[in-house]
C-alpha cells in the first residue's frame, strides 16, 4: 500500500467535511474491498477517514411503516435482523448469498453499494481500463468477458456491479440517504444511484464529491413471495454469473431485478408489467437491446431459464 | 540450530529474500512509481491498544499495518497465518469483538480498543479448546497451514448458528438452525484448505456441535 494518514471521524457531517477538504481522502468502513484495492495500488488514497464509530449501525422502523438501515450496519446483522427476515426476505437471501461469513461480518450496507467491479481487467494494472485509468481503453472488450455485462454496456466499459444486496434493494425500491459537507441531506432512489458506464465508466454513482451515505431506507413491506436466485461457478463464495431478485404477488403481478448482467442492478418496468405472462415474456422485455459478447451471450438464455425456475419455486 | 551452519537460513530470511527478488523483477514498474512514492513520505506511526486473548497490548504502527501483520510482526503471535492476503483464503481468520473476520483486510488502527481472540487464545498445548482437540481427533488437517484460521472460523460458525444467523442454505428464515453438514460446509466456505481436508474438518466441527457424524 502507498503511505496514507488516518483519522477517526466523530460525526457524519464531520466525515463529509473532512473528505471535502482533501480530494485524495477516502472513507473507510468495513474496508474489505478498499484495502484489497489499496494493496494492489488500484486505489491510492493519501488519507483515510474511518467512519466506523458514527453510531450508524442501527436498523429501525420508519414512521411510514418502512425501515431505515444505518450505513454501517454489517451485512451479517442486516441479513439476521428479524424484521428483514420476515418482511424483506429477498434482502436477507441476497445478503447471505454473497461473500463469506468473515467478509459479511465486516462489510457494511453503504460499502456494499459502493464496492467496485470485479472485472479482471480492472484488477490487472498491466492492462488498459477506462474505469481505473480514464481514456486508457477497455481490455475486456475483445478480451476474456465471460463474467461481464450483457446489457447497458458502452464501447468504453462492459464491467458489472458485483453486489447481491443491491439487486434485492433495487427490487424493493430502496432509497439511499446521504449528507453533504454543508450538512444538507439528500434522498436518492436506488434506481438513480448506480450509473451506466457511458463515456465515464470511472464515475459509478450519482454521489457528489464529499457526499456521505448515512443510510438506506426501505418502503413499507409489500409481502408476496420473495426469492433471490443466484447462479455462480461455485456453490458458495463466488460472485454471481447472473442473479434474480423477485417479489411475486398472489394476483400474478411481480417485480424483477437482475444481478451480474449490467453496470448496475438491472430492472425494467416493461418486464415487471409482464409478470403474469411468465418467464419468457419477462426475460424478453428485461433484456431487449442486450449487447453481449460472444463469451457471455449465454447469460441471456440463462436468465430466462433461471427465471422459469424462480416461477416454479414461487408456485411450489 | 548452529549459528555458523551455512544452511542455517531461517524461514523468515528466506521469505525476505523472496520479496527482494520480486522487487528486482518488477523494477520497470517500480521505477515509474518512484517519483510518486518519493512525494509521499511514510505516515507517522499511531499508537494502538488491543486486548488480545484477554491481555492488553500496546503497539505503535504505520497506519498501513493490517491487523494480521500487527499480530504476526509486532506481537509475535504467528499462529495466525498469511495465505492470500486478500480475504480469499481465510487463513488469517481471527475473532474480533466476538465476530470472525479476515485480519488481512482490516487495519490495526481501526481496532484500537477492540478485543481480539487468536488461535493462541483459544487453547494451548495441554489445554486445548474443544475445537482444537476435535481437529486432532478427526485429523482435520494435513499440512496445518490453514488450520488456525479454520479453527477460529469453526468456533465462530457454531456461535453464529446458535445465535440464529441465517446462511445461504438455511431453508426457513423464521425457524431455528441446526448445525447440519450443509450448514457447516456453507458457512466454512471462506476457509480454503489446499490439502482438501474438508471432510474431516466438517466431522470435527459437527463433533463439537454435539452432532456426531
Amino acid at each position: 500500500m502507498k503511505p496514507f494518514t488516518y483519522e477517526r471521524a466523530d460525526s457524519a457531517k464531520a466525515a463529509a467535511a473532512a473528505i471535502a477538504a482533501n480530494p485524495n481522502a477516502k472513507f473507510i468502513a468495513g474496508g474489505t474491498n478498499l484495502l484489497d484495492l489499496m494493496k494492489l495500488q488500484i486505489e491510492t488514497p493519501a488519507h483515510l477517514i474511518d467512519v466506523n464509530h458514527l453510531g450508524l449501525d442501527k436498523v429501525e422502523k420508519t414512521r411510514d411503516g418502512g425501515m431505515r438501515i444505518g450505513a454501517l450496519v454489517r451485512n451479517t446483522d442486516l441479513a439476521a435482523d428479524r424484521t428483514v427476515r420476515r418482511d424483506y426476505a429477498v434482502l436477507s437471501r441476497a445478503l447471505v448469498s454473497g461473500a463469506s461469513g468473515q467478509l459479511r461480518n465486516k462489510a457494511t450496507t453503504a460499502g456494499n453499494l459502493l464496492q467496485r467491479t470485479r472485472c479482471p481487467y480492472f484488477y490487472d494494472t498491466t492492462k488498459p481500463c477506462n474505469k481505473r485509468q480514464p481514456g486508457s481503453g477497455c481490455a475486456a472488450i475483445g478480451g476474456y468477458s465471460r463474467s461481464l455485462a450483457v446489457i447497458g454496456v458502452s464501447d468504453q466499459c462492459i464491467a458489472t456491479h458485483p453486489s447481491d444486496m443491491a439487486v434485492a434493494m433495487r427490487v424493493l425500491d430502496a432509497t439511499v440517504e446521504t449528507v453533504n459537507p454543508d450538512g444538507a441531506k439528500r434522498m436518492i432512489p436506488i434506481a438513480d444511484f448506480h450509473r451506466l458506464p457511458g463515456t465515464t465508466p470511472n464515475i459509478e454513482t450519482s454521489l457528489q464529491p464529499g457526499e456521505f451515505i448515512t443510510g438506506v431506507t426501505l418502503p413499507k413491506p409489500i409481502g408476496g413471495m420473495q426469492i433471490y436466485r443466484k447462479v455462480r461457478d461455485r456453490a458458495s463464495y463466488a460472485f454471481a454469473t447472473i442473479s434474480i431478485a423477485t417479489v411475486l404477488q398472489p394476483d400474478g403481478s411481480g417485480r424483477f431485478a437482475f444481478g451480474g448482467v449490467a453496470h448496475k442492478p438491472w430492472r425494467v418496468e416493461a418486464a415487471d408489467a409482464r409478470a403474469s405472462q411468465g418467464a419468457a415474456a419477462v426475460a424478453t422485455a428485461a433484456f431487449a437491446g442486450a449487447n453481449p459478447t460472444a463469451q457471455n451471450a449465454f447469460k441471456v438464455p440463462l436468465v430466462q431459464r433461471t427465471l422459469a425456475a424462480v416461477f416454479t419455486e414461487a408456485k411450489a | 540450530m548452529h549459528a555458523n551452519d551455512p544452511l542455517d537460513v531461517t524461514r523468515r530470511s528466506l521469505i525476505a529474500g523472496g520479496v527482494a527478488t520480486a522487487a528486482v523483477a518488477s523494477t520497470p514498474l517500480g521505477a515509474q512509481d518512484a517519483p510518486a512514492l518519493a512525494q509521499r513520505a511514510p505516515a507517522a506511526t499511531l499508537p494502538v491498544s488491543l486486548k488480545i486473548n484477554g491481555k492488553t497490548r500496546k503497539i505503535d504502527v504505520d497506519p498501513r499495518t493490517t491487523l494480521l501483520d500487527a499480530l504476526r510482526e509486532h506481537l509475535d503471535l504467528t499462529g495466525t497465518k498469511k495465505g492470500c492476503d486478500h480475504g480469499q483464503c481465510g487463513a488469517c481468520t481471527v475473532i474480533v469483538e466476538g465476530r470472525r473476520i479476515n485480519s488481512c483486510l482490516t487495519l490495526a488502527v481501526m481496532h484500537d480498543g477492540d478485543s481480539v481472540t487468536t488461535i493462541e487464545g483459544l487453547g494451548q498445548p495441554g489445554n486445548l479448546h474443544p475445537m482444537q482437540a476435535a481437529f486432532v481427533t478427526h485429523d482435520g488437517y494435513q499440512c496445518g497451514y490453514c488450520t488456525p484460521g479454520q479453527i477460529c472460523s469453526a468456533v465462530a460458525t457454531l456461535a453464529e448458528i446458535k445465535d440464529g444467523i441465517p446462511s445461504h442454505v438455511t431453508a426457513d428464515l423464521a425457524a431455528g438452525i441446526a448445525p447440519t453438514e450443509d450448514e457447516i460446509r456453507e458457512r466454512m466456505s471462506g476457509n480454503i484448505c489446499r490439502c482438501a481436508a474438508y471432510s474431516n474438518i466438517v466431522t470435527a466441527i459437527r463433533d463439537v456441535a454435539g452432532e456426531r457424524a
